[in-house]
Order: structure tokens, then sequence, then C-alpha cells
């Protein structure tokens, strides 16, 4: 077999670390090395692990700033536990209607990331980044008004814009259920959500993303963000590649979404509000704008390290906040960048930096 | 005619100076335009690759670009000259609908461009440079050539993520077909390095190849010649003709640097505030007044 | 009747988010990021005013103006230890840094103050009835107005006539330039933290007299929202942030009273959203394309 190639050796790392993972964190679980608040961390790693990686080919490989990711994830939730609930008695098997969950989450999110990369990636910079922050406000409200509920009619859904109508409006059947309460959002949602689906969802994603990059589609997303003029002169459908970057990243988050939503018995739509989006945001930039394992990284170390600051209680945030801010400017200060990139030339790790500088 | 030593590697052909225009002004009342342009003989009989009829752009009032007529033959070196700030730049936008024409037509071997995009148009046939390079810098050189082949490659979102047959077959030929391009121009063992890193000379020769790796019909090089040293700009004029003569494309060139223009172009244009001021084979041009005037000032020219 | 009343907030309410969004407009204007601490600044000027007239027993006018000492300070020293350093990193880093910064005056102020709202004193109170006592427009809304249309006018004519503004302008078009001229660059973007910070000082007074429940979160929608507005009205045009900000307030108290409570947030988006596609740099902003 020939060499493998840089980028190729990396995917395959990345693989293999998190099958690693997988494994030393099921023996743990299995074992009991696990408490029971570490246990109930691990669903939602997976699941922001998911959201960095594919908000990474959004501001990463596509180059545009997105701050209303969670918007995605907030529709694949939504539209996820909707699915799980309302098939509940037609189809018994849990992992099977988690799955369907999530792929009608990845569904909607890509539907609905379609229709607003059509405004949004006509814009550039701040503008779009704005943009899809209204976006994800957008999204939060509108399932803030939402009611919906199932019985043996099937699916009852209300648009409570004036704010006036409960639940009862629904008027469902004798032994109907109520999936979502508007600003409750969902409650008594039968969580099946797993580490193995989480695990399995971050193995396709990883698929999914890599082998999208290293592909002529993945170079001409690529090549849009590095130069959208010469990308054009070289036949490149700018549109076309914004819209795949853009769409995948949404339907994979949805597909996060549906998971996420499921593994919590309630859940309200404002915990996909602008925070959310900017926490999936800051793993990806601590974990390095286009590196794909870096964001796997940022996303589990920044998401246990509130948790494993709760012995300093209400300083956790604090230090997360300098934690944060400390971070930024030690990898950007000017000084260490070039001492660095020093040492990396002198093992001779990579030789390119070395007559970039020359 | 320009008797230089690259004569001889202009085999298609034959190219006489001084040739009455080959297409006569069209006198039928039917088409208004006078289409006053010498063709090589060898691409007399054929349709032009590109024609521009009464093209022009005005931004906010000021014509930059007016009454712009030009054809260029099928395999012709064309150049494209004047002082700083004649709208020569602007003229590759325009072909390139990077800026859309306020006026005119433009064909690309007969057919008019008028509703494409720039990448509609790239996929037609016209690959340009920039006289600021554009290159991808923080990719490698390869994958700047990988990206210009972007449209010989034919597999789809599904294979490239499923890593179909499809997609190793195009891959390996593409790679195959990139590496041939960069040996074109010596970029080869650089092929791993980041474009960015590349000395500027070599970084214009990338994106030539780049260009030249989108198979186009016509290439339009924006100041190929820029900050390179003598040797490097006669290597690049042995290039250019080697270009054309290997995939008998036309290729019309922004160039600053006199005697590359004098030795491969056949026909030059002559633009000076957005028109075409003169027309012809190198030897006309030089012996031109008002080409002089323009370059120099009525002042300069008075005293040659 | 009804709806001169609902004009009125909203007027009050958009002149407190073109206050906001002066400030966002002239750091973007200058630094060309987005200062996503803005909105907690506003906080914590709202706090010191609170405190100043609750422990110091100030006067509104004392208590606002020791609020806008220390929020100059404070935007100063926030510019100079997390933003400085960052000037020639990417816009990105930039961003999570003032992300950074932002959840920590939250959490500072979470720490020092605690969770509970205070109930803010506004800094004026009663009303001036209108047309035999149909329309009531409390002095808070002719304050806020006043106030708005006096910083506007007054940076306006700072950026346009002084020296300084001038700089300003010169190192917001081109910073090596501006520098090769003479101008001090560093100084000039901290003199513009500091003016944006006095205003969120102001704005944070006058927030707190409308909606008197003070929180460490009471700054971010506000930020938020007065950042739309900039944007709205084209980020770095300073008429640009008052029409967007009062243009934003009317839309937003309209659309409660009219269509929906629960939506006014995402109508006063989906209206940013549709401005922006029409004309892509805001209301007053300039496009400039790239040059090829």
């Amino acid at each position: 077999m020939k060499k493998l190639s840089k980028g190729a050796r990396t995917d395959l790392l990345t693989y293999a670390g998190v099958i690693i993972a997988f494994i030393i964190v099921s023996v743990l679980k299995a074992n009991g090395g696990l408490n029971r608040s570490q246990t109930g961390l691990l669903v939602p790693i997976c699941c922001y692990i998911v959201m960095a990686v594919s908000l990474n080919l959004t501001v990463g490989i596509l180059g545009d700033l997105s701050l209303g990711h969670a918007g995605f994830m907030s529709v694949g939730a939504f539209s996820g536990i909707i699915t799980a609930m309302s098939l509940a008695n037609v189809i018994p098997s849990a992992p099977v209607r988690l799955m369907l969950a999530m792929i009608v989450g990845a569904f909607f999110a890509a539907v609905i990331g379609f229709l607003i990369g059509i405004p949004v990636l006509r814009l550039t910079g701040d503008y779009l980044a704005i943009v899809t922050l209204a976006f994800g406000e957008i999204i939060k409200e509108l399932i803030t008004c939402l009611l919906v509920g199932v019985d043996s009619e099937g699916l009852h859904i209300i648009f409570n814009v004036s704010g006036s109508k409960t639940a009862n409006d629904l008027n469902l059947l004798e032994g109907g259920k109520v999936i979502i309460k508007g600003a409750q959002g969902a409650t008594g949602t039968k969580t099946i959500a797993s580490f193995t689906a989480g695990f399995i969802l971050i193995m396709i994603t990883l698929v999914i993303v890599q082998n999208l990059i290293r592909s002529r589609q993945g170079r001409a997303i690529m090549a849009v963000r590095d130069n959208r003029i010469a990308a054009e002169s070289v036949g490149i459908n700018v549109t076309k590649y914004k819209m795949m970057a853009f769409v995948t990243s949404a339907a994979l988050a949805g597909a996060a979404g549906a998971l996420f939503g499921l593994n919590y018995s309630n859940l309200a739509a404002t915990k996909f509000d602008f925070n959310t989006s900017i926490l999936v945001l800051v793993f990806v930039v601590l974990g390095g704008l286009g590196n794909i394992w870096g964001s796997i990284i940022a996303t589990v170390v920044l998401y246990i390290l509130p948790e494993a600051l709760r012995g300093f209680a209400s300083y956790r945030m604090l230090i997360y906040a300098i934690v944060l801010i400390v971070v930024m400017l030690t990898t950007n200060n000017p000084v260490l960048k070039t001492w660095r990139e020093e040492l990396r030339s002198k093992f001779g790790k990579n030789k390119n930096k070395e007559a970039k500088d020359a | 005619m320009t008797e230089g030593s690259l004569k001889n590697m202009n085999p298609p052909g034959t190219w006489e100076a001084g040739t009455p225009p080959t297409i006569k002004v069209k006198k039928d009342p039917l088409v208004p335009v006078t289409r006053t342009s010498y063709l090589p003989e060898r691409d007399a009989d054929k349709t032009p690759i590109l024609e521009c009829i009464d093209l022009g752009i005005t931004f906010g009032g000021l014509k930059a670009v007016d009454n712009f007529n030009v054809a260029i033959g099928r395999t012709e070196i064309a150049g494209l000259i004047g002082p700083n700030g004649a709208g020569k730049t602007t003229i590759f936008n325009l072909l390139t609908k990077v800026y859309q024409p306020t006026h005119g037509t433009i064909l690309l071997d007969g057919k008019d461009i008028a509703t494409m995009s720039t990448a509609q148009v790239n996929r037609a046939g016209i690959a340009r440079t920039f006289q600021n390079i554009r290159l991808f810098h923080n990719q490698t050189v390869l994958d700047n050539v990988l990206i210009g082949l972007h449209n010989e490659m034919d597999y789809g979102m599904g294979s490239a993520i499923l890593r179909l047959p499809g997609y190793w077959r195009a891959e390996r030929i593409a790679k195959e077909r990139a590496m041939e391009y960069l040996s074109l121009f010596h970029l080869d063992q650089h092929a791993m390095d980041l474009a960015g890193s590349l000395p500027y000379g070599a970084q214009r020769r990338l994106e030539i190849a780049r260009a030249l790796a989108t198979n186009p019909s016509l290439l339009l090089l924006d100041e190929p010649a820029a900050g390179m040293n003598p040797s490097e700009t006669a290597e690049l004029m042995e290039n250019i003709v080697k270009i054309r003569d290997t995939f008998h494309i036309a290729v019309l060139l922004i160039e600053h640097d006199m005697s590359l223009v004098m030795n491969i172009c056949e026909g030059i244009v002559v633009l000076n505030f957005g028109r075409i001021i003169c027309k012809g084979t190198p030897d006309e041009i030089r012996s031109n007044p008002a080409v002089i005037e323009a370059y120099l000032g009525r002042k300069g020219a008075k005293k040659l | 009747m009804k709806f001169l009343a609902y004009l009125v907030s909203g007027i009050s309410l958009g002149s407190i988010y073109a206050i906001i969004a002066l400030g966002y407009t002239m750091v973007y204007g200058i630094a060309k990021m987005l200062n996503f601490a803005h909105g907690d600044v506003i906080m914590i000027g709202g706090y010191v005013s609170y405190l100043a007239a609750k422990n110091l027993g100030a006067s509104p006018l004392v208590s606002v103006l020791i609020a806008m000492a220390v929020c100059t300070v404070l935007g100063i020293t926030i510019e100079a230890l997390a933003y400085r350093p960052l000037r020639s990193a990417p816009s990105l880093a930039v961003l999570i840094t003032a992300i950074g910064v932002s959840y920590f005056l939250q959490n500072s102020a979470l720490l020092i103050w605690g969770a509970n709202p205070k109930a803010y004193t506004p800094v004026i109170s009663g009303t001036l009835q209108l047309f035999d006592g149909q329309l009531s427009v409390s002095y808070i809304s002719i304050l806020t107005v006043a106030c708005c249309i006096v910083i506007m006018v007054g940076l306006t004519l700072f950026t346009g006539k002084t020296k300084m503004g001038k700089a300003m302008r010169a190192c917001s078009e081109d910073k090596g330039a501006a520098q090769l001229m003479g101008i001090n660059v560093n100084r000039t973007i901290s003199l513009t933290f500091a003016i944006g910070s006095a205003l969120a000082a102001i704005a944070g007074a006058l927030l707190c007299s409308f909606s008197p429940a003070l929180m460490p979160t009471t700054g971010s929608m506000p930020g938020i929202k007065a950042f739309t507005a900039a944007v709205f009205g084209g980020i770095g045009s300073i008429p640009g942030a008052f029409l967007g900000g009062i243009l934003l307030g009317v839309i937003e108290a309209l659309a409660r009273a009219y269509i929906s409570t629960q939506l006014s947030n995402s109508i006063v988006f989906a209206v940013l959203i549709i401005v922006l596609l029409v004309r892509p740099a805001g209301l007053l902003g300039k496009y400039t394309q790239e040059k090829v």
C-alpha cells in the first residue's frame, strides 16, 4: 500500500482516538468506574462533539461565522422528540426509534438550514454572523409558541401566536399525550438516548465531514473560503458549495439535537439560545478552525471543565471565562507564536512553515 | 515581424506582418458594428475564440471602458497594453463577468456570455490569472491545481462521503494530471508545499498552472511577468508560447514588459483612458505615434 | 391614541437601543470587532449607579456620573488587557475573547451582587399628561429621547469637527496610514472604548429606569438588540446607529402590541434580515466591493 498522505493519517488517527476513548469509557462504565453525574455527561458530550465538528464545517472549512448553530440543534431536538414520542406505540424498539428520530431531526434541520441558507449565504462576515444569530433567536421563539400532542388520530399541532392557548386546546382524545407545551418545551419525554448511539453518531459525523473535506467538494468549499473570487474564476459555483457545507452542518446539528432531546425528560426551547451557539463556537475556535480532532478534544475538555470545577461552586464560570481569555491571548500572542514555530522547525516537524518564514 | 528566437517556436500557421485585415469591415447595415481586428492567418477562417463588440462599463458616470472592439483568433497570442489606469484589468473583469458590462456583447466561440456568471464563463472556456496573485495560500501547491481541475472530475457528494470506486478513480486521474501541469512549470517538486510559501515568480507560474487545469480555450494573463527577473521572464515567454502550442488555445495577456509583449504577441491592442487607441502587429504598434504619445505624453513624443 | 402611546414607548425604548448602538458602532468602526462585552458594561453601569444612589445617597445625576467614570475606566482596562494584545490576531480570536470578557463580567457581577434582581430607583419619575390625560408620557421617556439626541449630535460633531474625532475616522479607515501620519492609534482606540463605555453607563441607568429589575444578565439581550440596531442602520455609521435603534424600538413596541408578545423579538430580527437582504450594508452603511 502506498504511503498515506498527512491528511489521511490525521483522519485515521481521529477515528482511532474516538474508538479507543469509547472503549475505555464503556469499560469504566461497566465496572462502575464512573459515578452517576459523570455517566450523565456522556450523551451531552457526544452531542456537543457532533455540534462542534459540524459547526467547524461552517466556521472552519467554509469560513462563515455562524452564531445560530443551536437553532439547528433545537429543530432537530424537537422534531426528533415528536418522532420518537409519536411512534412510541408503533415501534417498540427504542434504538430504532432513536435512529428514526435522529434521521428526522437531521432532515428537518437540513430543510431549515437550506431555507435559512438562501438569504444568509448572500451575506459575508459580520453581517452573516448577525443574521445567523437572528435566525437562531427566531427558531427559539417559534418553538416556544409550539403546542404539539399526539393521540390515536395522529399529531395535533397548534401554533400559539397570541400566547393565549394552552395544551387543552389541542383537543386530544382519551389516551392522548402532550409532547410539547409551548414555553415549557417538551415534557415527559421518554429518555431513550444512549452513549452507544452517541458514539455511532460521532463516527458517522466524522466519516461525513472528513471524507467531504478530502474530496473535490471539500476542496471547492475551502477554495471559496480562501479566495472567493479565485474560486469563481476556476469555475466553482460558490453558492452551491456554500450551501452544501451549510446544509450538511445543519443536518448533523439536527441529528445531535435529536439525540440531545431524547436524553432529557424535560427540555425547553430556551436551552438552545444564543449562549449555546456561543458555547459550541468556543469549542470550535479553541480546538482550532478546520481542525476536526481539535474540536473533539476542546469539546471534551471544556465541557468537563465547569463540571470538574463544581467544587469551586460559584467561581467555576468565572474561572471558565478567565481560561477562555488567557487561552485566546496566549495562542494569539505574536511572541509566543514565533517561539512556537521556531521550536517546531527545530525539531524538523514542519518544513513548510520554515519556507514560509524565509 | 519580430524575428526573435521565439519565431521558431510558433509552428501552427504562419503570421505575416502587415497583412491586410483578413476579416473585412462589415458593410452590412443590419450589423452596425465595425469589426476591424487582425487575426493570424491560420485562425482567419474560423470563428474567433473571443469577440468583443462595443463593450463598455460605466462606474458612476465614469466610462472606465468604452467602445471596446476586439477579436482574438483561436490560437493567437494577443497583448493588451496601455498606461496605468487605462482599464486593462477592468476588461479582464468584464470578460470573466466579475463586472457586468454596461453595454456591448462578448462572444466566446461565437456564443454570447451575457447571462453567465463568473464560474459559468470559466466552464465555457475562459480562465484567468490575477494581477495581485490570488492563490489558495493555505493549501498545498497540488491542491491549488486540483481545485482548478474541479469541473474535470465528476463524482458527486455521495461517492465522496462513501468513498465509492468513482471517487478513487477520479482522484487518482486528477492527481496525475495535476502533477503533469505542475511539471510543465517546474513546480512538481514543490507539490506538497503550501502555495503561500512559494517565491513570487513560482506563485505566478502556479496561478497559470491552475488556470490551465480548468481546460480553457482562452487564457487571460494579468501581468504574468510582474516581479520576475529577466531570466524568469525569458522562461515565462517560452512557457506562454509552449502553452499555446501544446494546448492549441488562445492567450490574451496584459503586460508592461515590452520585450515580452513585442516578442510573443501576434496582435496587440493599446488602451488609453478606457478606449482603444491602436490595434495591430508589434511592428505597427511600435511605430504608432498615438501609442508613443500615450506612454510618453505629447512633449515626450515630440522629443523622440 | 393607543397607537401614539405605543409609538412613544417604542421611541423611548429605541433611544436606549440607539445609545447602546452608538457605543457598539464606534467600537466596531475603529477596532473592527464585535464587542460582545458591551452589553455587560451596561449592566455594570446599572449596578454602579444603583449602589451609588443607595449606599452613598448620591443624587441621580451624580450616581450616573460615577457610573460613567467607573465604566470608562472599565472599558479602557478591558481594551488594554484583553483586546490590544490581539490587534493583529484573526477576528474570530478577538470575538471569542470578547465573549470571555462578557462571561467574566457577568459572573463577577453574580459573585459580587448575587443573582437576585435589585429594584432600581428610576433616575426620574412622574408622567406628563397630554390630550386631557388620554396620552401619558413618562418623564423618563422624554429624558431618554433627549439624551439620545444630544449624544448623537455630540458624537457627530466630535467625530466631524475635532482633531481627536478626525484621528478616530482616520484610524477606522486605515490604521497603518494613520500611524504614519503621526496619530497614536492605541490612544485613539482607548478613547473610543472610553466614550463607548461612558455611553453604556448612561444607557444602563436609563435602561434600569425603564425596567427596574437589575440582574447580572440585564445587559445581554439589550446588548444583542442594540448590536442588531447598529447593523440595521449600517455598522460604523453614527446616524445609522441612531436610526437603527429608534426603528428597532418602534418595531418591537408595535409588534408587541399588535402582533404577538411572544414573537416580538422574532419580528425585530425578521425585519433586520429583510433589510440586510435589500441593503447588505444596512440602511445607511456604505457597501464596498472587493477590488479585483
